[in-house]
């Protein structure tokens, strides 16, 4: 049976996902004796357009972006999302608040019509995309796991309970308890709570967990007298644009 | 060769973090056009920082780059420190420059195995190499992991670290960590980079043997081969504060790069290794200094494609660092202390400086009185050195055909200078006021 082959694209994005991929050491040979790498511009010189499986890092941001995201979605059977940036468009959805021509101009000056900037958007905002592998950085056990389930046909599993399950689970003192705003309670775990067991809030870089329960998140700040301005701040950094999206439900 | 016409365009430079492109154009013995187009969408970071409050700003900076997030977090807190006058341990100190040895050594690691040495042996990757070489590779991924696990003891992880904040860490390693530290740069890191310099020395004929002096510039402090901090020393003009870090870098624009450009003394100037090496040799650890002798390395090096094997004389000397380092902590105690926090917030501006991997980076922020960024300015090596590789490139292509080498030969050796500044390309499109002709 030939190996499925497989292609790596990066878009918008600091490329830590893919570093991440080649920070499997233990596992990167192995892995290589499963899929034929055909394009990953980072690590290999080969570059071909045959692949079945397309990993992409990076969000959408330019129309020569669009253009690009398009056509890897008609080559590839599956397309997955890698990390933040791909999966929800992360920190790069920070200029989305901004207007795009204020920032242009501030940035371009006179020049501002010359450079081509869409809004920072997530992979699936744009095209199809099969399943997704959260996070900033991407979780590498997290991506195995998804990688086994492609290359077995199962469904990968992507929890859909939030930070704090995870977190309640390693024993950590809750960050509230130091008046720290933390994102746990409104994200999706899977990370095994990685920043606040070590002593960091959560910013969110998952996205926020499928039917949130913003009541109770909103009994947990009130609890602790917290305003709801400081949990928007927290939105601001990896969940711009569901920010936005609530906003305009709300309208 | 004078009325020569040549055309090389290699779209998407592989082996590289982020998208360049080399394009060459000589017609009739006139070299039209020979640089590196940068092509990475840019990222507005400055912009995106607006608003944004102290504690928040580094975990921003950080997503500038993956594969240089510890040195952008550790600059931006410095620089936040500065501006709010936080005053930070001598335990954070040591630990945080603990962390930028292991983050030097991963990159240099990462850049010597499996971005350069590809090209050193004639394959396209370091794939075939596992089944030709397997137990180099395992080497380079032995040395690479250890590398990692030392930022992840420190830091918490590798990419993105979550223990740093302005004022100290949310969580110190252990007395054990840093006992696993010591243990194995001495019995695994130490004998693998002398196995890696044996290698490379064998593999050092490989090296194009071009030189094209230039101004090289990087940290230097008096006591230390400066990384952590210091003062901007350069091969021409000597030394200058951080804070006067603008006259240093003038940055401009071209049309044909969304990564801005920088000169000083001369047309371009170089930073990464060599700008480190050639500024502060004398005060390299002893198997450092040994290494560089063996692969006959001294001050000045004019060779840009030697900056890799510079890079694995670094190896060795923040290897050795990091044993001093870690002896100091061990003998005075992991103390379990809190971040250190602002007094009363008030207006203020820091700029701090760090030698990371690639260079010389730079973060500048204004705050305002409630401690939210009010400006701020992120001056990346990579940024620093595209001149320079354009430089290198307009000498190159005639040294190249002085020397009657194929169309094939020439695009390599091309796509190896490129290689040879291990630039990084996200990095240096981060903000930014940007000029795209097209």
């Amino acid at each position: 049976m030939s190996k499925p082959k497989v292609a790596f694209f990066d878009f918008t994005s600091c490329e830590g996902c893919q570093l991440s991929k080649l920070n499997l050491e233990d596992d990167l040979l192995a892995i290589l004796d499963l899929v034929e790498l055909v394009n990953f511009r980072e690590a290999i010189s080969d570059r071909r357009d045959d692949y079945e499986i397309a990993f992409v890092e990076g969000s959408i941001s330019t129309p020569h972006c669009v253009e690009r995201i398009h056509r890897i979605r008609r080559q590839a059977k599956i397309l997955v999302a890698l990390g933040a940036c791909a999966h929800i468009a992360g920190v790069n959805a920070i200029r989305n608040r901004m207007n795009i021509d204020a920032v242009k101009e501030e940035v371009y000056g006179k020049d501002k019509y010359l450079f081509p900037s869409i809004k920072a958007q997530a992979v699936a905002d744009v095209v199809k995309v099969d399943f997704f592998v959260p996070g900033c950085p991407m979780d590498n056990q997290e991506f195995k796991r998804v990688l086994t389930a492609i290359l077995t046909g199962t469904q990968p599993h992507i929890p859909e309970y939030a930070v704090c399950v995870e977190c309640k689970a390693r024993e950590n003192e809750c960050l509230y308890d130091y008046g720290t705003v933390c994102m746990g309670p409104v994200t999706r775990a899977g990370c095994g709570a990685a920043c606040p067991s070590n002593g960091h809030y959560c910013f969110g870089c998952r996205g926020v967990v499928p039917d949130l329960n913003a009541n109770a998140a909103r009994d947990v700040m009130e609890k602790y007298k917290l305003s709801m301005h400081q949990i928007r701040n927290r939105f601001a950094m990896f969940n711009a644009n569901y920010v936005e999206v609530q906003e305009k439900q709300n309208e | 060769m004078s009325d020569a016409n040549l055309h090389i365009e290699v779209p998407y430079v592989t082996r590289v973090e982020g998208h360049g492109n080399i394009v060459i154009d000589m017609r009739q013995g006139r070299l039209v056009t020979s640089h590196l187009e940068v092509v990475e969408p840019p990222r507005y970071f400055e912009a995106m920082l607006k608003g944004f409050p102290y504690s928040d700003v580094a975990l921003i900076t950080s997503r500038i780059c993956g594969i240089c997030s510890v040195g952008h977090q550790v600059t931006s807190l410095k620089a936040t420190e500065k501006a709010l006058d936080i005053t930070i341990s001598e335990q954070t100190v040591l630990l945080r420059k603990l962390l930028v040895y292991g983050a030097t050594m991963q990159s240099h690691v990462l850049h010597v195995f499996f971005l350069a040495a590809p090209d050193l042996l004639g394959v396209p990757s370091v794939v075939p190499l596992a089944a030709t070489h397997p137990d180099v590779v395992k080497m380079a991924l032995r040395m690479k992991k250890l590398a990692n696990d030392i930022c992840d003891r420190l830091g918490g992880r590798t990419i993105h670290p979550n223990r740093l904040v302005p004022g100290g860490f949310t969580k110190l390693p252990s007395r054990a960590d840093l006992e696993w530290i010591r243990d194995m740069l001495v019995k695994q890191m130490v004998p693998d980079a002398k196995a890696s310099l044996a290698l490379l020395k064998k593999l050092a004929p490989k090296f194009p043997a071009f030189e094209r002096e230039t101004e090289y510039i990087g940290l230097a402090s008096p006591t230390e081969y400066a990384f952590y901090d210091g003062k901007i020393a350069s091969t021409d003009t000597g030394l200058v504060e951080v804070d006067d870090y603008l006259a240093m870098t003038n940055e401009f624009v071209v049309p044909h790069s969304t990564s801005k450009h920088c000169r000083h003394a001369r047309s371009s100037y170089f930073v990464g290794a060599l700008g480190r090496f050639n500024n502060n040799h004398a005060l390299l650890n002893p198997l450092a200094k040994a290494a560089a002798t063996e692969l006959g390395l001294k001050p000045v090096v004019k060779n840009p494609f030697l900056n890799t094997a510079v890079q694995l004389v670094e190896t060795f000397h923040v290897v050795e660092e990091s044993l001093k380092l870690i002896d100091i902590l061990l003998s005075k105690g992991i103390k379990e202390e809190k971040p250190a926090v602002p007094g009363k917030l008030r207006e203020g501006r820091g700029a701090e400086a760090t030698e990371v991997p690639r260079g010389i980076l730079f973060h500048d922020y204004t705050y305002d009185n409630r401690g939210q960024v009010v400006k701020a300015n992120c001056i990346i090596p990579t940024t620093q050195n595209t001149q320079c590789i354009d430089d290198d490139m307009t000498a190159l292509v005639p040294w190249m055909m002085d020397r009657d080498m194929s169309k094939d030969q020439m695009t390599l050796t091309l796509e190896m200078l490129v290689r040879a500044y291990d630039p990084c390309i996200s990095c240096s499109v981060h903000f930014l006021d940007v000029e795209f002709l097209e």
